[in-house]
């Protein structure tokens, strides 16, 4: 970052090539925002389908229902691109966990102690407030994975000393265990996904738990920027 | 306990990611999983071909009906790029366990090919599944997460042989891929913010819409070509393709590119066919020449082998563009040339990426100046070289051939003679930076220094060779998958043709 | 009215992160304007939940839509600073050197 400023300042004074570009991200610009302005909005969208079947998904918000009932092969998919962003960084890079030189300070560690079993337990919350208002596997996970991440930067090696094959386990619990409802779903006749009519709840509860435990691992595990050293040896 | 028989659709999406799943979780039994996720696949997908040639046949997930949830659809196109991935998926697979068993087999830097096989076969599985259900997806909004998953693992893959050059065009193309996604996003925006549905149906059915509708089409289009390496945005594609690992160059270069063009295809031909103007086409197939003319021309001037064959895919790719004005104004279907086009490549080119390899891996190199007399150590993989050679060419009974024969006679019967002077030149251009290879593949000069063979192995061989067969005899079998496009002809609708 | 202006932000950010991922080439700030142009097609996303049709009712999809988007942003950002570190550490020396040549080759 340092390194190049001087450069990129140094050629700033006049770049007609720059010049070019800019006027033609203007007009884009100026295209996209005439587009938005006079753009029609056709329709209601799909607000009203939502509503009409929102008895049968089984949650009641209707946020929820849409990402894990009536679009829930997107959620899957999606589920599998986070996986695969841990999956692209463990095999590029060893975690490197530095050892701090001095001893991490008593208040640090009080902070950690008192707010990682608090942030635990809204994540518990939010996972369960998703059935019937804002939250849902991925706001916990989140705040999951913030907590995955508060215990890294504080030293806490926590993500080194699990064993690999439980770290594995964990970032594909949430992954393993949607694939497994949706293929059972097939069995006694019924479509990939398609819930049992009146069970549809705690399914979907179930699926954001195992979710939401995989999605903070997930989001700590790339923090850490690497697969643990007991995965594969380093080249 | 019972299984609908609808739902050997989803076959080919559920059963990669449940290996794939299972590779990242256990690394002994990898190669199994894979190995018989790929021939369940191909098992599904010729089930799937035998039903459904009595017409397209669709799919609620979740029992939700369209405009609510997701649907997904075969008909002829997509049956036939899955059965083109599900083939060439099975040789990859294939090759990549013998390249991988070589490499490892000799210790040098043993951990490094550990962990890049560690790697390989979850990514691959996870693309397998993703580029599946991108072609059986019939939801705009789902073939963006389709799209985002196969460019992480496309990117991932083309990252995982460590070297720096790899590393830069693999982040390169991530960066790319992500404009190109976005820019889609973008246009999905604005289609659903002007018709409030995702479904490909129901969007067909509520066609027109103005200028907002040309612009959305004009994004997502935009975003697509550069994913595909369309010819003024193919920069980032020869440095990824040739760097990557041998299995890893055969399916980016084979299978991926092919994912968003199917998209492309889609939706100038089958979703906003109204939407297209003719200027529109002729700015493609104007752009698909250029790719022809200057990835040829770029091929012949490379000196490694993996880099001619990359500039030689910039150059194929040019072919499925050129076909669009053409097939546009014709109402006898030349589309299926453009698919037909893309099954012949993708065998073709996956065979060569495969042959350049192992070639790699035995010389340590891939000079195509001194790679003279290789057809003594590797009599298959120089002859596998060759005839995928002669498809790119569009010699005779390949299936390169009967699809530029589509195009040339097209552009005869309506006058636009300038499209076929352009393929004409493209073959040409492409033997020579064929037969420039093949020349010293297969000419063992008289001074040849005694050069140690290393012992060959099966699984590094044959699939290409294979492959390429298949490529070759693809033009012998032509009627038989241009039936399945008439069978899946009902839902495309190009009877009206001619544009708004 | 609101609404128009969100979209009108969204675009906006939209083109400023595409000027940027062109006309840096640090690759931080790559990743950086990519964030930015995603963030403004969400922005846009998101204020096309409003249907003024649908009296009062908020169309639940966009935002399924921005958060499945925000997921997968959120994991390919990851992979790209990851790719990005690697790419430092292991060709410190010649990217640089590529970079102060200002080459075609570290365009995009």
């Amino acid at each position: 970052m340092m390194m190049s400023k001087p450069g990129i300042s140094g050629r700033r004074r006049f770049d007609p090539f720059l010049l070019l570009i800019f006027l033609l991200v203007l007009l884009l610009t100026l295209i996209l925002a005439r587009a938005v302005c006079t753009l029609p909005m056709g329709g209601e969208g799909l607000a009203g389908e939502v509503a009409r079947f929102q008895q049968q998904s089984g949650v009641e918000s209707p946020v929820t229902a849409v990402l894990l009932n009536f679009r829930g092969y997107d959620t899957l998919l999606e589920v599998m691109v986070l996986l695969l962003a841990v999956i692209g960084v463990w095999s590029l890079a060893t975690a490197s966990f530095v050892k701090n030189s001095f001893a991490t300070s008593p208040v640090q560690i009080s902070v950690v102690r008192l707010l990682a079993p608090l942030m635990c337990l809204v994540a518990a919350y939010l996972v369960r407030q998703g059935t019937h208002l804002a939250g849902g596997a991925f706001q916990g996970g989140a705040v999951l994975g913030a907590a995955g991440v508060l215990l890294l930067v504080t030293e806490l090696p926590w993500l080194s000393v699990v064993p690999s094959l439980l770290l594995r386990i964990g970032l594909l619990l949430g992954p393993l265990c949607f694939l497994a409802v949706a293929i059972l779903c097939m069995f006694s006749g019924r479509q990939l996904l398609q819930y049992p009519s009146g069970e549809a709840g705690w399914i979907v509860l179930l699926i954001e738990s195992a979710c939401a435990v995989s999605i903070g691992l997930t989001l700590a595990s790339l923090f850490a920027g690497g697969r643990p050293g007991g995965d594969v040896s380093d080249d | 306990m019972m299984l609908e028989a609808s739902s050997l659709i989803v076959c080919p999406v559920i059963v990669p990611l449940t290996a794939g799943l299972l590779c990242f979780l256990s690394r002994r039994t990898a190669f199994f999983a894979s190995l018989s996720a790929c021939l369940a696949n191909l098992v599904g997908v010729c089930l799937l071909l035998g039903r459904s040639l009595s017409g397209p046949a669709s799919y609620h997930v979740g029992g939700w009906q369209a405009p609510l949830g997701i649907t997904l659809r075969i008909d002829g196109p997509s049956l036939l790029m899955l059965l083109m991935t599900a083939v060439t998926g099975l040789g990859i697979t294939l090759y990549a366990r013998g390249y991988f068993s070589f490499r490892i087999f000799f210790p040098k830097r043993i951990a490094r090919h550990e962990r890049q096989e560690r790697f390989f076969w979850p990514l691959w599985m996870l693309l397998l599944a993703a580029l599946n259900a991108l072609f059986l997806s019939a939801d705009i909004f789902n073939w963006y997460v389709t799209l985002e998953m196969v460019s992480v693992s496309a990117a991932a893959l083309a990252a995982l042989s460590g070297k720096p050059a790899s590393q830069i065009a693999a982040f390169r193309y991530l960066l790319v891929s992500l404009l190109g996604s976005l820019s889609y996003l973008l246009g999905v925006v604005f289609v659903y913010k002007v018709h409030g549905v995702l479904d490909l149906n129901m969007l067909r059915a509520c066609a027109g819409g103005g200028e907002g509708m040309h612009l959305a089409l004009a994004l997502m289009s935009v975003g697509l070509m550069l994913k595909t390496a369309l010819f003024p945005m193919h920069f980032w594609l020869p440095p990824a393709h040739a760097n990557a690992l041998a299995p890893v160059s055969a399916i980016l270069s084979g299978l991926v590119v092919k994912g968003s063009f199917y998209i492309l295809f889609r939706l100038w031909f089958d979703v906003f066919p109204t939407c297209v103007s003719p200027a529109a086409l002729n700015l493609v197939g104007i752009l698909g020449a250029g790719a022809i003319l200057w990835g040829s021309v770029q091929a012949i001037r490379q000196q490694r082998l993996k880099l001619l064959v990359a500039y030689s895919t910039v150059s194929q790719l040019g072919y499925l563009f050129i076909a669009f004005p053409l097939a546009y104004l014709q109402n006898d279907g030349l589309w299926s040339a453009v698919i037909f086009m893309a099954l012949a490549h993708s065998c073709a080119k996956s065979a060569m990426f495969m042959a350049s390899g192992t070639i790699f891996l035995h010389f340590g190199h891939d000079r195509i100046n001194d790679l003279a007399g290789t057809r003594k150590c590797l009599p298959v993989t120089a002859f596998a070289y060759a005839i995928a050679g002669v498809n790119l060419m569009g010699l005779p009974p390949s299936g390169g051939f009967i699809a530029k024969w589509l195009l040339l006679s097209s552009s005869l019967a309506s006058s636009r003679w300038w499209w076929g002077i352009v393929v004409m030149v493209g073959s040409l251009l492409s033997s020579v930076y064929v037969f420039r290879v093949v020349s010293r593949l297969f000419v063992v000069p008289e001074d040849l220094p005694v050069r140690q063979c290393l012992p060959r192995s099966p699984l590094l061989e044959w699939p290409a060779l294979v492959l390429a067969l298949i490529a070759l005899l693809l033009g012998l079998v032509a009627p038989y998958p241009l039936a399945v496009l008439d069978a899946g002809r009902i839902s495309l609708m190009l009877s009206g043709g001619g544009g708004p | 009215m609101t609404n128009l202006l969100y979209s009108l932000g969204g675009v906006l950010l939209f083109t400023m992160g595409f000027f940027a991922l062109i006309a840096c080439s640090h690759p931080l700030r790559k990743i950086l304007a990519v964030n930015v142009m995603s963030t403004g097609v969400f922005l846009i996303l998101v204020a096309s939940a409003y249907r003024p049709e649908s009296a009062g009712n908020i169309d639940p999809l966009p935002h399924a839509m921005v958060l499945t988007g925000i997921v997968v942003s959120v994991s390919v950002t990851a992979l790209a600073l990851v790719l990005a570190c690697r790419v430092q550490e292991t060709s410190n020396l010649a990217f640089l050197k590529q970079q102060r040549n200002g080459s075609e080759e570290s365009g995009e």
